[in-house]
């Protein structure tokens, strides 16, 4: 059987730096110029000052799993082959949350807490994921 | 002279309210289901479709005003707006029903949500053209969207878990406690002869009924169900000379943010307020009541775990003590403090977006409820509690 393609995310002028970014490795934020404040998901005005004026900003690629589910079904075709899946909600050091999955780690891993650092994994050409691995001490 | 001040506190009232048969596969289009329940309504209430002139539903409702104007034979509309949002929706249709009646744009409104979401009940390709939305995702995803449904984040059920989880890490809640919930409204339920399920379940049946997205459960879930309700609206002036005892709209409140489920901070802001809380505050406020007054409860419950959030925003609990309150029994008729979904609810009576609900806050006003509140004079029906939501006061 072929396989199902996951969706694909298509840019447009709101976040084309955050996905520009991931596609080179990078997690880039937008940062606002007039009040300095941390976003994300993107958008073309910061909730807190109002200002159009952002950054594409190098983010530490650092968080802690805020929350997660385990998910059993159902789900996209493109996904069932991996049931079960986890899905995490990361609080990264700058402050924004995203959604992403847990990768390379154990069962123990996947708990409120946990240190995690950000990978990524191409989904084609155009767009990468970022995803997070736990981040153990050094 | 100066004019009062607007309000749509008791200017409006239920009189009339309709369903169709709750099924997993009614063999009818979901026309078909709001046009049969928006009949047995207006019978219900002793009206006629002429005397019809307004209509408010949900903003995804698949069934249009022009569906029933030109379908159904509504002569004439002059008022008609809708709801946005999913289940948030359910309580905002009845005031803005009740505004529209209340500054005179109309006179009688119905109100309906029609749905035919058996698994087998698909009809059309488009998002809300019955099925799963959900499992309609096009290959390119061109919104908010994108930064979920890359990573499997897809369903309600698994939205709802983040929450729900962090709920547990935050305050102790467990998963036996949201089978207390499961298990008091199929006990509800297996008095109502027009639920869908009603064979009984116990706390060990929730405990191993299988996971869908941890920590929900299968019997955490809401069923998936083809049906409609509707209801009929009018002055509270009028309303007295219907056939049935009317149910007045005391009050009514809507609010949006700062939380959304799909673009969620995932309850980061405990401390805030959340949108349910603010509902909760605008209505008690409007209404001249508290939670005390309150005789039965009819909360949104897509999972099991919004029931015991509900009871918190909603006054009935402090905040993160909704897990031993329900393990106490509080929410179960007829011994609890505030019966809650006494018809079984989203999880075992139908999922018809919650506006099964509103029938069965009305049955309680009228004292015609399988699982009757005594002497119930005042009852709260909330839109789903996530974000934007809503909820009414009726009173008798």
């Amino acid at each position: 059987m072929a396989e199902i393609p996951v969706p694909v995310p298509v840019p447009d002028a709101d976040n084309q730096g955050f996905w520009d970014g991931c596609r080179r490795g990078e997690l880039r934020l937008q940062r606002c110029l007039g009040c300095g404040a941390w976003r994300h998901h993107p958008r073309p005005i910061c909730p807190r000052c109002q200002s159009f004026a952002c950054e594409w900003a190098l983010a530490s690629g650092r968080g802690v799993v805020h929350t997660f589910t385990i998910v059993h079904r159902p789900t996209l075709p493109a996904f069932e082959d991996r049931l079960p899946y986890n899905v995490i909600v990361v609080r990264l050091e700058e402050g924004p949350f995203m959604v992403s999955n847990l990768v390379g780690g154990s069962a123990e891993d996947l708990r409120i807490g946990a240190a995690v650092e950000v990978v990524f994994e191409p989904l084609d050409d155009a767009i990468s994921l970022p995803k997070f691995r736990p981040r153990r001490a050094r | 002279m100066s004019p009062a001040p607007l309000s749509i506190r008791d200017r409006a009232a239920i009189v009339g309210i309709g369903r169709t048969p709750y099924s997993k596969r009614s063999g009818v289009t979901e026309q078909h289901q709001a046009a049969a329940a928006i009949l047995a309504a207006l019978d219900d209430a002793g009206l006629s479709i002429a005397e019809v002139d307004g209509i408010a539903r949900f903003d995804i409702e698949n069934v249009n005003e022009l569906q029933l104007v030109y379908g159904m034979g509504i002569p004439h509309l002059r008022f008609f707006a809708g709801v946005p949002s999913g289940g948030g929706a359910v309580a905002g249709t009845l005031v803005l029903a009740a505004m529209a009646i209340a500054t005179g744009q109309a006179s009688v409104v119905v109100c309906y949500r029609a749905r035919n979401r058996g698994r087998q009940s698909s009809h059309g390709a488009k998002p809300l053209q019955g099925g799963r939305p959900w499992a309609k995702h096009a290959a390119a995803l061109t919104d908010f969207y994108q930064y979920h449904v890359p990573f499997g984040l897809i369903t309600p059920a698994q939205e709802m878990a983040l929450i729900y989880r962090r709920h547990m890490h935050e305050f102790g809640t467990t998963t036996e406690h949201f089978g207390a919930v499961a298990v008091a409204q199929r006990a509800h339920a297996a008095r109502n002869p027009e639920a869908v399920m009603r064979e009984p379940i116990t706390l060990a049946d929730h405990q191993a009924s299988r996971w869908i997205a941890e920590p929900l459960r299968l019997l955490d879930c809401c069923l998936e169900t083809d049906g409609a309700c509707a209801v009929v609206m009018t002055s509270a002036e009028r309303a007295r000379d219907c056939r049935q005892p009317p149910a007045y709209l005391l009050a009514g409140a809507q609010a949006e943010g700062p939380i959304h489920i799909q673009m969620a901070d995932y309850l980061a802001h405990w401390q805030e307020k959340t949108a349910g809380a603010a509902v909760a505050e605008q209505l008690y406020g409007m209404a001249g009541v508290t939670a005390r007054d309150v005789d039965a409860a009819m909360f949104f419950d897509h999972f099991s775990p919004a029931v015991i959030l509900s009871l918190e925003d909603y006054g009935f609990c402090a905040r993160g003590e909704g897990g031993p309150f329900v393990a106490a029994g509080e929410h179960a008729w007829p011994h609890g403090s505030i019966p809650v979904n006494t018809h079984g609810g989203s999880l075992s009576e139908a999922y018809i977006h919650g506006y099964n609900h509103i029938l069965e806050g009305v049955r309680q006003i009228r004292g015609t409820s399988h699982c009757q509140v005594p002497d119930c004079e005042l009852v709260l029906v909330t839109s789903s509690n996530t974000d934007p939501t809503g909820a009414v006061l009726l009173r008798r």
